[in-house]
């Protein structure tokens, strides 16, 4: 399998704390990568780093074999990589719709000819398709601000697949969700990995999550790789159950 | 009958007031409604740069000078207006551009303080550059167009031609709002860090948003100097950035009709209150506290709040958030 994102001794230092340190990896077409760790392992930032909202200290970021490290975060998500925050982050004041059309607008046409174009840049039914795909119709209309806490995360990781990228970095999609938006959530992925052969990686607490939904499982602590394997040979790994529950 | 139709509604009676006021009015009173136009033109421009996508600025004042001391030089050296505007959207464009550097960098207060220094700097250059711009003499004998023929000499017909101005620049702002261009000065307000993480171009955009602020600025000023007809360096000193800011504030920061509103409160409401003769100051100040501590969303914040109160009960927050944190 092709790398879709190679990752090299990727660092961070904050001060004098490495944050990440030395991290590589590759993440391989159409596979749903979980990396997961206690807090403060480096995760977070390691995202960071890929993704061109944090300047790495050392190392190298590949996308399709091209250098994209240190790119800005707008350049990278039209080269066709998207995200989520660990924390939410909806546009609280716009509606769902309104959500999901900025999500997908940047990518069509030039700065001008959105300018000139249609108001909703012709999204307005690619945006509903992923207003049903994830259940949020009856909320379609409502300011995103004004949703429960989980039909805001369905939306941003709605938002994430908008433009119909071919990777997505997903920062704790199971976090403060309830099991059965949960178990929504699981199958939409899932369903987007097959149907449209998108490749992920996920950052994740939920032990069950990333063991339900991973074909494959990175460990970091200390902002280092630890382990790697599959989601059940790292469930029994000796340094993973150490790491997580102290020396 | 729903909220955007209300709106509609209430605009199309404002249109209708406003073409009829003019005749019912002495001239100091149409003085005063053609400086509401033009007043509001220079707010529709904060409201874009601040209300829409976020980015506070107090240096409104010092393009609308930039704008109106274009059309002062040039029509006083027998230029017609019309290349005042061009001249003066040229030069507000770029400067406002320039302007839109430091936001990159620092957001809310800090930002405030640099568009403040900026002001400063713009007010001495008008005072002291005698050269070019007469200094604390000012300029005066500022002429009125003739627009395609159209003698604009008197108040009324030139009250009709800022109303025109205002009416092309409203529709202009229209467009550009509901485009996708409004969607991601939105986005650039609610959440810049998300919005780049979407392919938006927040640097781009947030140039943008200030120099197309800028452009209307430089079009309020353009109208100004030959309205008033005397144009000295304080009338575009901080005091009127500030102005502009509360007109935007009040009338509700992101809201379309907002500037509107705001500068009829701004313009016209000190002059209603004269009844009260030496107390007029007074009750306007008192009045603009009390709305801003109890409806800092402005007075169309508190119609929709109101609206919405009768219909159902709303929920999420009453006032836009302007976080921008990330994880």
């Amino acid at each position: 399998m092709p790398a879709v994102l190679e990752v090299r001794e990727l660092a961070k230092t904050f001060g004098g704390i490495n944050a990440v340190n030395g991290v590589s990896f590759d993440v391989h077409d159409g596979e749903i990568l979980g990396i997961i760790g206690p807090n403060g392992s480096g995760k977070s930032t390691l995202f960071n780093c890929i993704l061109g909202q944090l300047t790495p200290s050392a190392g190298e970021v590949r996308l399709d074999g091209r250098a994209i490290t240190g790119m800005r975060p707008s350049d990278l998500n039209l080269l066709g990589v998207g995200r989520t925050f660990q924390l939410l982050q909806v546009f609280p004041q716009l509606s769902v719709r309104e959500n999901l059309i900025l999500a997908g607008q940047e990518h069509l046409g030039s700065i001008w000819s959105r300018l000139a174009g249609r108001p909703d840049a012709g999204l307005t039914g690619a945006a509903n398709r992923m207003i049903e795909f994830f259940r949020l119709a009856v909320v379609a209309d409502e300011r995103a601000g004004a949703l429960s806490y989980g039909q805001q995360k369905l939306l941003d990781v709605a938002m994430a697949f908008m433009a119909g990228p071919r990777l997505v970095l997903l920062d704790e999609p199971a976090g403060g969700v309830n099991p059965t938006m949960l178990a929504n959530l699981r199958e939409r992925l899932r369903a987007i990995n097959e149907t449209a052969k998108a490749t992920f990686v996920v950052i994740e607490h939920n032990m069950e999550f990333v063991m339900s939904l991973c074909t494959r499982v990175l460990v970091l602590d200390e902002g280092r790789i630890i382990a790697e394997g599959a989601p059940e040979t790292i469930r029994d790994n000796h340094d993973v159950i150490e790491a997580y529950l102290g020396h | 009958m729903t909220r955007a139709r209300t709106a509609r509604v209430i605009a199309a009676a404002v249109v209708v007031a406003a073409i009829v006021a003019p005749f019912t009015l002495k001239p100091y009173g149409i003085y005063l409604l053609s400086l509401w136009a033009v007043m509001t033109i220079a707010a529709i421009g904060l409201n874009l740069t601040l209300g829409y996508a976020g980015q506070i600025s107090l240096a409104q004042a010092s393009f609308v000078g930039i704008g109106a001391y274009t059309a002062a030089i040039l029509t006083t050296q027998g230029w017609p207006l019309a290349a005042a505007f061009v001249l003066a959207m040229a030069l507000c464009f770029a400067i406002g551009w320039l302007l839109g550097y430091p936001a990159l960098r620092v957001q809310h207060h800090y930002l405030a303080f640099v568009t403040l220094s900026f002001a400063t700097l713009v007010f001495l250059v008008l005072r002291n550059e005698e050269w070019l711009t007469k200094g604390v003499y000012g300029i005066s004998g500022i002429p009125r167009p003739t627009v395609l023929g159209w003698s604009t000499q008197g108040p009324v017909d030139f009250y009709f031609f800022c109303l025109g101005v205002l009416a092309l620049v409203s529709a202009a702002t229209w467009w550009i709002i509901r485009s996708p261009w409004g969607r991601a000065f939105m986005a650039l307000r609610e959440n810049p860090i998300r919005a780049s993480s979407l392919g938006v171009d927040t640097r781009r955009y947030t140039l943008m948003a200030f120099a197309i602020g800028s452009v209307l600025g430089g079009i309020s000023g353009v109208l100004y100097a030959p309205l008033v007809q005397f144009i000295e360096p304080n009338a575009f000193a901080l005091g009127l950035s500030f102005n502009l800011l509360l007109m935007v504030i009040v009338g509700g920061s992101g809201y379309f009709y907002g500037p509107f509103l705001g500068a009829v409160v701004s313009v016209l409401l000190p002059e209603w209150l004269r009844f009260s003769e030496g107390l007029y100051l007074i009750l306007y100040a008192v009045f603009v506290m009390i709305l801003m501590a109890y409806f800092p969303s402005g007075l169309l914040g508190l119609a929709e709040g109101l609206i919405k109160r009768a219909g159902k009960p709303a929920p999420g927050p009453a006032l836009p958030t302007r976080d921008g944190d990330a994880s």
